[in-house]
């Protein structure tokens, strides 16, 4: 099986850079992408090449992933994606890997952010990782038999459970020689009203500081990837709705977006408008969540409210238009599900005057009160290099003053045409993180001011009935609309054999989907880049040296989503 | 394609009065009270529902509570033809199908039982969206109990439209 549709007419202008490129296959991909494939032994050699040569300079590591191709040479396929910031190409290192020694060296000693992707891989495909320095389970149970992502893993196995929690880290129990006072263990969560979902935190207590920390996830994992293999490609949308559930909208846009790259169409202008307009009013939907919830674990109670008022606005309109208020399902694979209503733009038109007050409301409640700046300010803070090292994007990393925003770097559904300024702040701690939010928020507005101004006329879904459903109008009376209506709902969309990764500016950073399409009409693999996952993975490293109410506030602010953490 | 613009939100403290803690907590107050006196007194526009004796008015696209759509003599329209079946992506629609006895052509396929799990059931509408003949809608109603899992699966009957349905009550539909 092929999975790769390259363009190999035109050599690829970073190869000569990388030393021994002779050998190794160095091509472009259809979706932008520079493809290394490399042999396990170089591997460390050609990523060291990736990060440290001026011209190569791939200081972000997106992904780390594991496909398995049971019919192949060489059965399983790691795929690193990286890219860099200032020259803003993308680079993606394919490694071919044998069924009966699945091992490859770690990449965690280049950039900190393999680590918990590297653990992910191994857990659900099996692949250990030389010289990585906890390669545990990270989404499943330790108790879990197989890696379920492997395609000879029954998707219908049940397991079930009958031991509690177990794991407890190895520094835990070890003597700390160099302490005075006699440090304590403490446990936050799973379930505890401050960590936002089912996320559990084992903390070394020295008096009141924290100085070792680890954390445990997947107490919400649903392998949303073993479960889009077993549904036709669209009917996978109603399952990104469930990732970051706070901005749903954004996560189903940025499916289709991917799918409809491989399949090579485009929504129709209308459709990419509203898309647009939806998207932004998600992004203000999830800031809100976050700084009302992060207000509020800071003692300041008020603000969540003026923000949960115009959400509830807002989830008014994202209901009139596709009839669910948080899992919306909105966007199909081609465009939209249905025309919006005849007072869309009515509504758009009285949020954008709604919203602000609130927006304002806070800033003047929160943004200069002493108090909340003595706990929020140099906290948690993250120098910009070491955000990059750990895979930070989104609004996380803009607060360490890096300006990355897909919509400018890499732009999509027609970005690059609306006005806006990407907000950065320099501190990089929890005070910056909320003021970059706020502001985002701000901009958001200036997107759909610019989008419902310029909203045009036509059909919001495709034509193309290789895609979409017909209109149901044609389906009652014509019996061509029909047979497509039939084929396209029994046999699903088919998309043509190969491999892209497309990547959105979700509300918490780089949400990127990696496709994997053996031209069937079931995906062969998705791999969902969450924001959240590399953020949340230097967590215990933020922690040390701060104390627990700090823990606190630094989660708050990271804004972490189980549903998009464990998937 | 607009430049990259970016704009530095840092804001260092100043003056005395954001010292001493003095002006952000007068205008912090003022916030709080306009907001106090606004509802207390004035346009009421309090976000609040007293739920339940006071519900939200849904949209018409609503994705409640399924209804089986029957044709002008009460019998169904379906035609058991597994298009919902197939494109549930919870999986949780099963029907079983089988010849109608009173039908006037020959082969006229008929659901002898179309079971929803309701509590498997995403209401996603993607049954709808798939439904060939406009026999299988959706209501607003949203808000149903079940006191066992079995009671959550509902059948024909459950299902089955009694007599019109008010526009209110309608919801998720095809639209075009």
């Amino acid at each position: 099986m092929t999975v790769s549709n390259p363009d190999t007419a035109t050599p690829n202008p970073l190869a000569r850079f990388i030393p021994g490129s002779e050998d190794l296959k160095v091509i472009t991909a259809a979706d932008g992408f520079t493809e290394i494939t490399a042999d396990r032994s170089r591997l460390i050699g050609v990523l060291r090449v990736l990060r440290d040569r001026p011209e190569l300079d791939c200081n972000l590591l997106l992904d780390v992933c594991g496909v398995d191709y049971p019919m192949n040479e060489h059965r399983f396929e790691v795929v690193y994606h990286l890219t860099s910031l200032a020259k803003g190409h993308r680079i993606r290192v394919r490694v071919p890997v044998d069924e009966d020694d699945p091992r490859v060296p770690t990449a965690s000693g280049i950039w900190k952010a393999a680590d918990w992707f590297e653990r992910e891989t191994w857990d659900l495909m099996g692949i250990r990782f030389d010289g990585h320095p906890n390669l545990r389970r990270i989404l499943t149970h330790e108790a879990f038999q197989g890696h379920a992502l492997r395609k000879d893993y029954d998707p219908e196995k049940r397991w079930v459970l009958t031991e509690a929690e177990t794991f407890v880290p190895d520094w835990v129990t070890e003597p700390d020689e160099e302490e005075d006072f006699e440090t304590q263990i403490i446990n936050i969560g799973p379930s505890h009203p401050a960590t936002h979902g089912t996320l559990r935190i084992v903390a070394r207590l020295d008096g009141e500081i924290i100085t070792r920390a680890e954390c445990e996830i997947g107490y919400l994992h649903r392998c949303f990837e073993k479960m889009s293999e077993t549904h036709s490609w669209s009917e996978v949308i109603p399952y990104t709705d469930r990732l970051n559930y706070c901005s749903s909208m954004i996560n189903g846009v940025g499916y289709a977006l991917a799918v409809e790259h491989m399949l090579g169409i485009e929504a129709p202008p209308r459709a990419q408008v509203v898309r647009v307009i939806l998207s932004e009013f998600s992004r203000i939907m999830d800031h809100a969540v976050c700084l009302g919830a992060a207000l509020v674990d800071v003692g300041a109670l008020t603000n969540f409210w003026y923000f949960f008022q115009p959400r509830e606005e807002i989830y008014t309109l994202l209901e009139s238009c596709a009839g669910g208020r948080l899992t919306v399902s909105y966007a199909r694979i081609g465009g939209l599900a249905h025309e919006v209503p005849a007072d869309f733009e009515d509504q758009v038109r009285y949020l954008l005057g709604y919203i602000p007050k609130f927006v304002d409301d806070v800033d003047k409640l929160v943004s200069t009160n002493r108090i909340f700046r003595g706990r929020t300010e140099g906290i948690g803070a993250l120098s910009a290099e070491e955000a990059l090292a750990w895979g930070w994007t989104g609004p996380c990393l803009r607060a360490c003053g890096v300006p990355y925003d897909l919509r400018r770097a890499r732009p999509y559904l027609g970005y690059e045409n609306y006005d806006f300024d990407i907000p950065v702040a320099s501190t990089g701690d929890s005070y910056a993180r909320y003021l970059v939010r706020l502001e985002e928020m701000r901009q958001s507005l200036r997107i759909i001011e610019q989008a419902i101004d310029n909203l045009p006329d036509g059909p919001v879904i495709t034509d193309n009935h290789h895609a979409a459903l017909p209109p149901k109008s044609k389906v009652y009376t014509e019996m061509e609309a029909l047979i497509w209506h039939f084929k396209l709902i029994y046999e699903g969309i088919k998309v043509p054999a190969g491999s892209a990764y497309l990547a959105t500016e979700g509300a918490n950073g780089e949400l990127g989907y990696y496709v994997v399409s053996d031209g069937g009409g079931k995906p062969y693999r998705i791999k969902v880049r969450p924001p959240c996952f590399a953020i949340f993975q230097a967590y215990p490293h933020l922690l040390e040296g701060h104390l627990v109410p700090d823990a606190i506030a630094i989660l708050s602010s990271l804004n972490i989503i189980a549903g998009e953490l464990d998937r | 394609m607009k430049p990259l613009t970016t704009v530095n939100v840092d804001r260092p403290q100043r003056g005395f009065g954001e010292w001493s803690y003095l002006g952000p907590i007068v205008k912090g107050l003022a916030v709080t009270l306009r907001h106090f006196l606004r509802n207390f007194f004035g346009q009421r526009d309090v976000a609040t529902i007293q739920y339940p004796e006071e519900v939200r008015q849904y949209s018409e696209r609503m994705r409640g509570r399924h209804i089986l759509t029957t044709k002008d003599d009460g019998s169904l329209r379906c035609v058991a033809c597994y298009m919902c079946e197939t494109a549930c992506p919870a999986d949780c629609i099963t029907i079983v199908a089988d010849e109608d006895p009173e039908a006037t052509v020959e082969w006229e396929k008929l659901p002898v039982s179309f079971e929803i799990d309701l509590l498997r059931c995403v209401f996603c509408g993607f049954c709808v969206d798939a439904c060939p003949k406009q026999a299988l809608v959706m209501s607003r109603e949203h808000d149903f109990v079940f006191t066992t899992r079995e009671e959550a699966i509902v059948g024909i009957d459950e299902l089955k439209q009694k007599g019109p349905i008010e526009e209110e009550d309608l919801g998720y539909r095809p639209y075009y």
